[in-house]
Order: C-alpha cells, then structure tokens, then sequence
C-alpha cells in the first residue's frame, strides 16, 4: 500500500515548527496549520529565555523565515482543522482557512492601511496591555507577513481599502477550504493561561498592578507596550518593589489545577534577573512553595539570581494581595512559616505565575481525531513511558506542551521525537511493517 | 552570477531590531554614514532586517542596484547568517559575498546607556565591515555523500529507542554496548513511575525488538576505539573485551552513554555502617524480595547534590525515585514509619506531582531541612541510626532513630565521558555532561555536525523524558541521511604549496585531524573535516596557510579600518 509522503502539523509554535523543520528538511511535504495570523506561538511573545537569556524572538525568527521560504512547507495560518478520516499513511483533512480579508498574494506588509485605519483594539500579542488596529499583523517579525482584517472590530469604513496601494483589501473574501492528504498527523497546540480571576484573593482583574507572569513578560520586551519600561501599570511611576507569587491555581487541590506547571520557578527567576538588570533599584521578591529547579542548569542560575542579583526567595503561599485604593500599592499578606506568624509587604507591582494549561480546544481536536485526552485535556500517550510521543490513534502523535508540561528545549526534543515517529510510521507503512 | 572580478557594489542594510538597537544607537544616522564609505553603493533601515519584509528588501536592494557585496548591520551571525546569506544566495549573490556588523550583543547592548558613544561605535562597526567586505570572495561549498548507516553508543533505553526507530526509517544501526548486555541503567531498577510496572516487564520487550532487527548490529562487550572523519563518512573503530577490533562507516553517531549513579563514601555514615545504602542500592533489595522489615526508614535528598560547590546541580529524579521507594515500602510494611528529608521536592508536570500526594496519603512524612544545616547521623544502638535534623518548618531540631538510611543521591556522569568526548571532539560543560549544541533550540545536537546526544548522557531525566529525547535523535540524525548528500561549509583553510616546508605545525595543532602530510610533503587541507578555526593560519611560520572569507588581507583591512584609516 502507497503512503503518504506527508504531514499536518496542527500548531505553529516552537515545537510545531520544529517539527515540521525536521521533517521538511528530511524531504517530507510538511502542512503546517495554524490557527491564529502568525506562527511563532507563546516563544514569540517571550522576552529572553532561561538560563541563556538569548533574546527569544531573535533566535526564534530565524526558524520561522525557514518555515516560510523551505520548499517542502505550506503554511496554513488563521486555519483551523475541521475534519479528519481515514487512518495511518493516508489520512484526509479538511483544513478551513478564515478570511483574512487580505489578498495574501498582493499584501506586502508595508503597514500604510494600519496608519489609517480609525480602529483600535487590544492588542492579544501583548496580552492585551498594547493596543493595535482592526487591520495588524500581531508582531512585527509575523510569518507570514501579511496584515489581517479582524472582522468583529472592523467598522467597515474602507479606510485601508482606499489607502492600499497593492489593491490587497478584499472584504468580499470567505472561507477557503483546503482538502489534504497525510501520512501521519503531529499535535503540537500548546498551552493556555489558567483564568487567575478563579483565585479572586490576589485580585487580578481587579487591582491594576496585578499582572500575570505573561503581561510582565511583554513590559519587559523591548517591542513590548512600554518599550521595555518598567512601570506600575495603575499610574505609569517607575515601580521600586515587585513581587512574584508562584503556583497561582497550580499544584491546587481547590481552585485550580493539581499539577505543576514545570518552569514558572525558573522563568520567574528569569523575569527577576530581567527586572534588576532594568532597574538595580527595583527590589525583587519571589514567593513560592516548592522551588522547582530539576532542568539542566536551573539550580546555577537560581544561585545566580540570589548571589549576583540579589533576588530574594520567601517560601510562602501568599493568603491575599490588598490594594491602597490611593497610591495603588499592594500589600501581600502571607505566613512566615519559620517564625509562624502572619507578614506583610507592600510593593508596588505584583506578578502572578498562573498555571499553564492545556487548550480548551484540545477537547475539539480529541473529538475530530479520536484522540484521549488525560483528566487535564492534555493529550495522552499511547505509553506514558516508552511511547511518549504516540497516541491511541496509530499515526497521530504529539509533542510540546499539549503532551504534558514541560520548557523549550523539551518540547524542541519531542518535537524532534514526534517527527522521527511520524518518518517511522510512514516508512513503516509504506514498506508493510509493523509500528 | 559571478562577481569574483567585479569591482565591489555594496549594500548596507542597518537593523533596528525594534528598539533592541534603534533605542539606542541612532541607525538613520549610521544609514547616512555608511552612504559616504567607499564601495557602498546603497544603504537602508530596516525595522527587523530578520523579518520577511526585511528579507525582500535585500533581495530587492540587490536586483535593484546590482549589488554584490551584502552587509547586515544587526544582530549575531551565530542565529541569524544562514538566513541573510540564504537571502544573498536566492537573489543570486554567492553566499560567501555577505558580511554581518554586529551593533547589538556587540554595542547597543553593552553601551545601553551610552547613546552617542554606542551610535559612533556602530559607525565603526560597519566602517570595519565594508572594509572587509569589499575584498570578500565567492566560495563554493563541497558537496559530500551521506553513509545511510549510525553509530549508537550506549545500549541502554536511549540508544535502544534511537536504534530501532533509525532502524525502522530504513537505516543501518551499529550500537555499541561496554556491558555484555544491553539494557543499562534500567536492568538494575526495580518498578517505574508513575505506572508502577516492573521495569523488566517493558526493558525486555525493547531488548528483543533491538535483537530481533535485521537493520540492527548489536556488538555488546564492546567500546569505542576511534571514530575519525566528518558528517556523512565517520570511520569507526571498535574494541571487543576479548580484544578483536572491528571498522565501519556510519553517516552519523549518536552518543546516549547513559549516567552513573554518585557514591557517597564518606557522607552520612555510608561504607561505614551496614544500614546506610543509596536508592539504587535499596532498588536491589526490594527488586530481589529482600528487603526484612524495618520499623523507622529515613530517605536523605540531595546526598552529593544542589551543592553550595562542586555538583551544584539539581539531578531531577532522586525526589520521584526516593518517593517510589518509599511507597513501595508502605505497601509492603504498612506500619513502617517512613520520612523523606528534602529541600525541595522536585515533583513536577501532571503524574509526579500526583504521586507527592499520594505519598503524603500514604502516611510519608516529609521532614525539610536546608543546605546550611543538613541532617547529622550518630550511630545509635542495635544496628539503629540516630539521625539528627533542623526541621525547617518547624524551627527545631528533631531526633529520628531508624533501622535504615537511604541516601538520594545524583546522576553523575558516565565513566569514560571525558575521554569519549575527546575521541569525538564534543565538549562537556561544567557539570561533566555531554554538552548541546544551543541550549534552547539545539538540545539534542552537538555544535559538530553529524553527532547527537540523547538521555541521561545529557543530563539527569526519566524514562519518558530520555526516550523523547531519543526519538529527537532518531529524527535529527535521519535527516542528512534521508537526504544522501549535503553541503558543508566553505569556510576552510587552504595551504599554499610553494611556501609550506611541510614543518608539521599545522598538523599538529589541528582539532579536527584535518591536515595531512601529501607526497610531495606539504600539508594538505581535507576541507570537509576542516572546521575553519583558523588555528593552523594562525600558527603557520610561513604564513602559507590562508582561510577563507578570513584571509590576512581581509582581517588587516578590517582591523585597520577599526583604528579609524579610512581607505580607498
């Protein structure tokens, strides 16, 4: 029987992106389908990374150009999976590309529509705390480069349309529908936030100065809304004591999720560093519970953190977070477990790590593909132990943090992995062998 | 297009990196300088030179201006020139014609707040890059075949999961085993996390997949002699115990030694009382059914571990295998006290952090104590250990006496790592790992092209986690060889015959073993091994030795161009 000497990749994060790189480079016909405007996932938006502090969209941005410009990979952005049969070397897929209301052809990015356009909205690349226009592109370095009219904030006042000297606007487009043909199948969807409003005593969403770890992230990227600056969010001063609060619906038996998130330790640590490097005035404290630092090279750069920029860790699960309806501050309340009895502090931001879930609409995608799901809505392995990256569907595998939670480099490993298998699977296929 | 003879057209394209360099250095101002330098015949801004719009813009800079020397001022060229001189190539401009400045790691970022200093620097930088530029060559990349066969060395779960997925993808395995059997590390252990299975049950399977392949060559008893060569022709030279050597060819090699297992002598009253014993030891005991009933168990985390100096590092697994264990225990002898003394415990993702509290279900008490004041053993009476530790929780010191003490203690790496490591030419970091290529976005290469690492030879993981990263492997290294042929670098040393007296400096002092003595008696460069490290042009006493895209005449007029000589 003839297989398919192809694969869909459903998700355009590092670790799809790494594994369609591998399999592309490999001589596959790689479809890489992404549901939002751009790939680049959850890197993208990203500061620097842990322990290297490389600068995370710049040693990202490289990948994505490749996916982009490799012969063997078709990009498929603002499209989402509707319908897949078949099974193992010939699977068929029915992938749904939104409109975009761009002649992608004719686009060239150059941004004059977005100069005019009247509309603006929270920008989701920066968590929200930016804003940007009805017609964007969600990052300068976006793959493709193309600008996206989002429907449900556009007036429809033609603006663009009249200002484009490439003629792209075309508000008349639909919905495409791309019919494929694959061997095998890679997950690699990601995570989501978990809804820190659910632990309503650290007052995110009501108090201002509470960030989440990710909004705090884009403050301190350099293309972020503040440029990089630093700033309590409430009234713009420059913040003089920041304070990070661990586990934030994670490792929770009320509340939240059971599980631990797996890097929140470090990449706190990282934010940390980050804030002292912007400003060595700005006290930096880190609440956690369990200081999680098994990856290779955590530990050092913890020690780091505490020894040559001065971060201070307290084990504490803080109890509330309290705001100064006046100056804004937040006073965090907590119980000194040592000396067993109730502090405070009052600093000027707080940054809550929230658990990183697996997307909701994982359910979805399970049901399409019949795939099981864990009591989380992380996708499960065939095997836990010996076969990771497999699924109970023979032919479809996942990797990254749709798999279970896990930093970078893990998921650019089983996104490797998870190629291999799909390389394997289609060979295997093709020559009548047995998975 | 060839553009050796031509006089040289330069394009300057100056990135602003968003404000990562526009923020500080003035880039319209350096734009205008790099108009004025000799040879430029076009210069540009870019928001992100990276960018797919930045990308076109070289591209149309070259068509538009017949340009055929390219320089991007930005970022480094460790992430990001093989995307610019893809960029050079594709609009039909060798790609050994591009240079890059780098005005970010290298100015913007180190003079952050230095402005005007940081602007005139970057002038420099590419006053210094145009000057090289300006005599660049084209050079051609030797093309190479790729043997489809691998060398694995390390036959335990990692090396096994890579062998028979390579095997599977239509590659010849060659996995060599020190041991007389395959299996490492996973044949002395008794159950797995979290599925409790016996981890015979799962090892044999992989082991009779492993011999039962017809692609794979399994050679137990076996290590590697030598491996010599480059990506693609690796020659392999293996030693049996029995002392009989064998040679093959592999296209690509893959290290997955595995680790040891740290012992404490010394610490803790181990090797001096019959009671004191590490996890793996105490593995053995409930694995063979003999472990009799103890009334206390005492588990210390961190023996040898998280270390203020030495081995700083966390070794992932010893929280999960001491909390196994320690069920384990439980279900055997359910009124056995049992406590874990630990720093923090390492139970991450979704199963592990499950297990911790079924652990604490299970009636195991978790005592914390920290590096500054670490438990103290006394010998107690009757065979018992008295161990003394600051509860920091609690504030206080407590006194446990107890008929066993399990000491955690680290993966350390395998024996014989340095040693491998210098026979491949791959380095180790400072926790005595095998050491990757990028920490984030290469963590299974090494910076050599054609050798991977996968597992515990990386650093300390699970089961799940080695395997992944072993199937990481068998798709890294598949790929040169599914695609049979490649192109290597052309950044290569070339000797020239009439000056070398054939002194033997450069064969010498070459990493790669890449320069041999030929008939006539000079040194001769076998570029596809050569690294380009520029230490033999360095070292020639004759100067007959000249890199390319880095020849003297290049490097002087760069550097001559830094003292500020402005050149014609």
């Amino acid at each position: 029987m003839k297989a398919k000497q192809s694969v869909l990749v459903i998700g355009g994060g590092i670790a799809g992106i790494q594994a369609s790189l591998d399999l592309a480079n490999r001589g596959l016909k790689v479809y890489l389908v992404e549901k939002t405007p751009s790939i680049g996932g959850r890197m993208a938006q990203l500061d620097k990374t842990f322990p290297t502090m490389d600068c995370s969209i710049c040693i990202l941005a490289p990948k994505m150009i490749e996916c982009l410009r490799h012969p063997n990979i078709t990009l498929l952005t603002y499209s989402e999976i509707e319908n897949v049969s078949g099974s193992v070397g010939n699977f068929r897929v029915k992938v749904v590309k939104k409109p975009r209301f761009i002649d992608e052809e004719k686009c060239t990015g150059c941004g004059e529509c977005a100069q005019h356009c009247p509309t603006e909205v929270p920008n989701e690349f920066d968590m929200n705390l930016g804003i940007r226009k009805a017609i964007y592109v969600p990052f300068p370095q976006a793959v493709p480069l193309k600008f996206t009219i989002d429907e449900e904030n556009c007036i429809k006042c033609g603006l663009c349309q009249r200002t484009c000297k490439a003629g792209a606007v075309d508000f008349d487009q639909k919905p495409e529908i791309t019919n494929l043909n694959v061997g095998a199948i890679i997950m690699a969807t990601g995570f989501e936030l978990f809804d820190a409003r659910r632990i309503s005593e650290y007052g995110y969403g009501r108090y201002r100065d509470v960030l989440l770890s990710l909004e705090f992230e884009r403050m301190l990227s350099a293309s972020g809304p503040t440029g990089g600056h630093l700033m309590k969010w409430s009234d713009g001063h420059v913040p003089r004591r920041i304070a990070f609060i661990q586990c934030v619906g994670s490792r929770s038996l009320k509340g939240g999720v059971h599980f631990c998130s797996s890097s929140c330790c470090v990449y706190a640590t990282k934010e940390a560093i980050l804030v002292r490097e912007h400003n060595p005035e700005c006290e930096v404290y880190i609440f956690y519970n369990e200081l999680k630092v098994f990856g290779k090279g955590f530990q050092d750069f913890v020690t780091r953190a505490q020894d040559e920029w001065g971060v201070k860790y307290i084990r504490a699960l803080p109890g509330e977070v309290v705001e100064n309806p006046e100056t804004h501050n937040l006073t965090i309340w907590y119980e000194d477990t040592k000396e067993n009895v109730t502090k405070n502090i009052e600093t000027d931001l707080v940054v809550l790590c929230p658990a990183l879930v697996p997307r909701m609409s994982n359910k979805e995608l399970a049901g399409i593909l019949t795939l099981e799901l864990d009591e989380y809505g992380f996708f499960k392995p065939r095997d836990m132990l010996y076969t990771p990256v497999d699924t109970n569907v023979p032919g479809v595998f996942i990797c990254g943090y749709c798999q279970g939670p896990k930093d970078i480099p893990e998921s650019v490993a089983q996104a490797s992995g998870a190629a291999a298998r799909a390389a394997e699977a289609i060979a295997l296929k093709a020559s009548g062998g047995v998975h | 297009m060839e553009h050796a003879g031509e006089a040289a057209r330069i394009g300057v394209f100056v990135c602003h990196c968003g404000i990562n360099i526009g923020g500080v250095v003035n880039v319209p101002e350096v734009v205008e300088y790099a108009k004025t330098l000799p040879g430029v015949i076009y210069a540009e801004g870019n928001l992100y030179t990276c960018s797919s719009e930045g990308i076109s813009k070289i591209k149309e800079g070259i068509a538009k201006h017949n340009l055929n020397r390219i320089i991007v001022a930005s970022c480094t060229p460790r992430t990001h020139e093989p995307l610019f001189r893809a960029a050079c190539e594709e609009a039909g401009v060798n790609r050994y014609l591009f240079e890059m400045a780098n005005i970010r790691d290298q100015c913007s970022w180190a003079h952050m707040h230095e402005p005007e200093k940081a602007t005139e620097k970057a002038k420099d930088l590419v006053r210094m890059a145009v000057a090289k530029a300006r005599l660049l060559k084209p050079l051609e990349e030797p093309e190479i075949d790729v043997t489809p066969s691998v060398l694995i060395i390390g036959g335990g779960i990692s090396g096994m999961t890579a062998a028979f997925c390579l095997a599977n993808q239509g590659f010849k395995v060659y996995i060599v085993e020190k041991e007389p059997e395959l299996g490492g590390m996973l044949r002395h252990i008794h159950k797995l996390c979290p599925s409790m299975e016996d981890a015979s049950q799962g090892l044999d399977h992989i082991v009779n997949t492993v011999n039962s392949n017809k692609s794979i060559n399994v050679l137990t008893s076996t290590v590697v002699k030598q491996v010599k060569g480059f990506i693609g022709n690796f020659e392999v030279a293996v030693e049996r115990t029995n002392g009989e050597t064998t040679n093959f060819e592999v296209g690509t090699v893959i290290v997955a030694t595995g680790a040891a297992n740290f012992e404490p002598i010394g610490m803790y009253g181990y090797g001096e009382y019959s009671n004191v014993m590490t996890q793996l030891q105490l593995e053995k005991l409930l694995k063979d059914g003999q472990l009799k009933k103890p009334e206390k168990v005492v588990m210390i985390q961190c023996v040898g571990a998280r270390e203020e100096k030495g081995r700083t590092y966390c070794s992932r697994i010893c929280c999960m295998t001491a909390l196994k264990n320690a069920m384990l225990i439980k279900e055997l002898y359910p009124d056995t006290d049992v406590y874990v003394l630990f720093r923090d415990l390492q139970a991450y993702g979704t199963h592990y952090e499950d297990w911790h509290r079924r652990a604490q279900d299970a009636g195991v008490k978790f005592i914390k104590y920290v590096l500054e004041k670490p438990p103290q053993v006394v010998q107690g009476e009757n065979g018992k250990i008295t161990i003394n530790v600051y509860h920091a929780l609690l504030d206080e010191q407590v006194k446990i006496s107890s008929d066993l003490l399990v000491l955690s203690t680290p993966l350390i790496p395998q024996e014989g790592t340095k040693e491998l490591s210098q026979k491949l030419k791959v380095p180790v970091g400072s926790d005595g790992f095998f050491f990757e290529a990028h920490v984030k976005l290469r963590p299974i290469d090494f910076a050599t092209d054609g050798i991977y690492v996968c597992g515990t030879a990386h650093s300390p993981k699970d089961i799940a986690e080695s395997v992944s990263q072993a199937f990481g492997v068998a798709s890294r290294a598949a790929i040169p060889m599914a695609i049979k042929r490649l192109r290597v670098e052309a950044i290569t040393a070339m000797v020239d015959e009439g000056l070398c007296t054939g002194c033997g400096t450069c064969i010498r002092l070459c990493p790669y073993s890449a320069i041999q003595k030929d008939e006539k008696g000079v040194a001769r460069v076998t570029s596809v091994v050569c690294k380009g490290c520029g230490t033999c042009a360095a070292s020639c006493p004759e100067r007959a030795i000249t890199m390319g895209h880095f020849t003297d005449e290049q490097v002087r007029a760069q550097a001559l161009a830094a003292l500020g000589r402005v050149f014609a």
